[in-house]
């Protein structure tokens, strides 16, 4: 009784060749999903951030739902110790590139996906290179520097971001930046420093979390790219492993959003991801002369971190840029160029 | 009353869930859970008044669910 819709099915997509038929046969007979929205992901484009616990998860479902084309970024080597939830990896790769060895599991798994691998860390400078690429972009990072960039990337690229993050026992799903919705500032503001929260390494995660929250994450981008269903849009989605309670939140624009993404593609390469989640340390210590010239500028802001009594006390025709150390938000405002730090 | 229900590491603080007697804000509340709980000062999380995330000092209302959520970023 499928005859006619199956041979309906091959002409509107062409599956005639390399059994793309049969490889699909079972998606392809679902209600609400057939050959239209199978021709959508054979045409799409999706930038996969991370080859981790969540981004293994994230490319085997896209890649066997048959996304068109996959980009990886990744500049890690496959460790044991990814192995309890890395399930792309096995004991033979360990000490290779993970977007090499992704790449290796997965064309083996779908021949016809055309692979894009970026044996490379996601920065300021590539970021809006690698990701204009793509159609849809998956954020499986595992750090706040690597996401917020993301994030202010994918708004001033206007590309929509499929967002999941983890914690221990818990994780986050979202789906951010599609026509006018929230993005992840809307959700948290300001990156935290390094230290306030803790990352897999330090905090511990049970290997299937990281399955279950990718495959949502796998589920959000197949559901966008065809347009079925209903997205994590304006939402924020929680499972928490332990006790099985799920949670979804509705997201609000926040005013001052916009304010903290770099106004331009060329801002955003100028903007210090990782010193804004103090994952890096640049100092560079200046001269008198340096020093005068970066405040009759007024390019600087100056954080006093000493204690009351210590020496040299700033002048006070330099107290309006003293700042306390709780405004070192400004930086992210970009109304200083620097910040100049009086240190022990 | 007033229930509120920690997310992430901030249940290591103060549990899953816990009761508050009703106050009229959300700023109000947040004091309140920071005399009980005060790690949670040090703490970055963002709010939620019955299911949706607020930017700004909220009223509540008696039997409302609030609940303060962490950022997360492993992956």
């Amino acid at each position: 009784m499928y005859g006619g819709i199956i041979a309906s099915i091959l002409r509107r997509i062409n599956m005639n060749n390399d059994r793309l038929y049969e490889r699909y046969q079972r998606q392809l007979i679902l209600k609400g999903f057939g050959a239209e929205a199978q021709q959508k992901l054979l045409s799409a484009s999706v930038l996969v951030i991370g080859a981790g616990g969540l981004g293994c998860p994230v490319l085997q479902y896209l890649t066997a739902a048959g996304v068109g084309s996959i980009g990886i970024v990744d500049d890690d080597v496959v460790s044991l110790s990814n192995l309890h939830r890395q399930l792309l990896y096995n004991v033979q790769m360990i000490g290779r590139p993970k977007v090499e060895c992704a790449v290796e599991v997965l064309q083996q798994l779908n021949p016809q996906v055309k692979f894009t691998v970026y044996n490379e860390r996601l920065t300021n400078k590539n970021a809006a290179g690698i990701l204009s690429a793509f159609d849809v972009i998956v954020d499986g990072s595992d750090n706040f520097a690597t996401r917020y960039l993301v994030n202010d990337a994918c708004v001033l690229l206007n590309k929509p971001l499929v967002y999941g993050a983890i914690s221990q026992y818990e994780g986050q799903v979202a789906v951010f930046n599609i026509e006018q919705s929230v993005n992840y500032r809307d959700l948290f503001p300001h990156p935290p420093k390094e230290g306030e929260v803790l990352n897999c390494a330090e905090a511990g995660v049970l290997g299937v979390l990281p399955g279950i929250i990718g495959s949502m994450m796998a589920n959000e981008t197949i559901k966008l790219i065809t347009r079925t269903g209903v997205l994590l849009s304006n939402k924020l989605f929680t499972y928490n492993t332990l006790n099985n309670q799920t949670y979804e939140l509705e997201l609000s624009k926040r005013a001052e959003t916009s304010s903290l993404i770099p106004e331009s593609l060329q801002a955003l390469e100028e903007t210090d991801y990782e010193w804004l989640c103090s994952t890096a340390t640049v100092v560079n210590e200046i001269d008198t002369a340096t020093f005068n010239t970066m405040i009759a500028e007024g390019k600087a802001a100056i954080v006093d971190v000493r204690e009351k009594d210590e020496q040299p006390v700033v002048a006070e025709s330099h107290a309006d840029f003293v700042k306390p150390i709780a405004a070192t938000y400004v930086l992210v405002n970009r109304r200083y160029d620097y910040c100049i730090l009086f240190v022990r | 009353m007033i229930t509120v229900l920690f997310f992430g590491k901030l249940v290591e603080i103060a549990g899953v869930k816990t009761e508050m007697p009703l106050v009229s804000s959300t700023d109000e509340l947040l004091d309140q859970l920071r005399l009980q709980f005060p790690a949670l000062a040090a703490e970055k999380y963002i709010v939620a008044v019955d299911k949706k995330t607020i930017t700004a000092n909220t009223s509540l209302t008696d039997n409302c669910t609030v609940a303060l959520l962490p950022p997360f970023s492993g992956g």
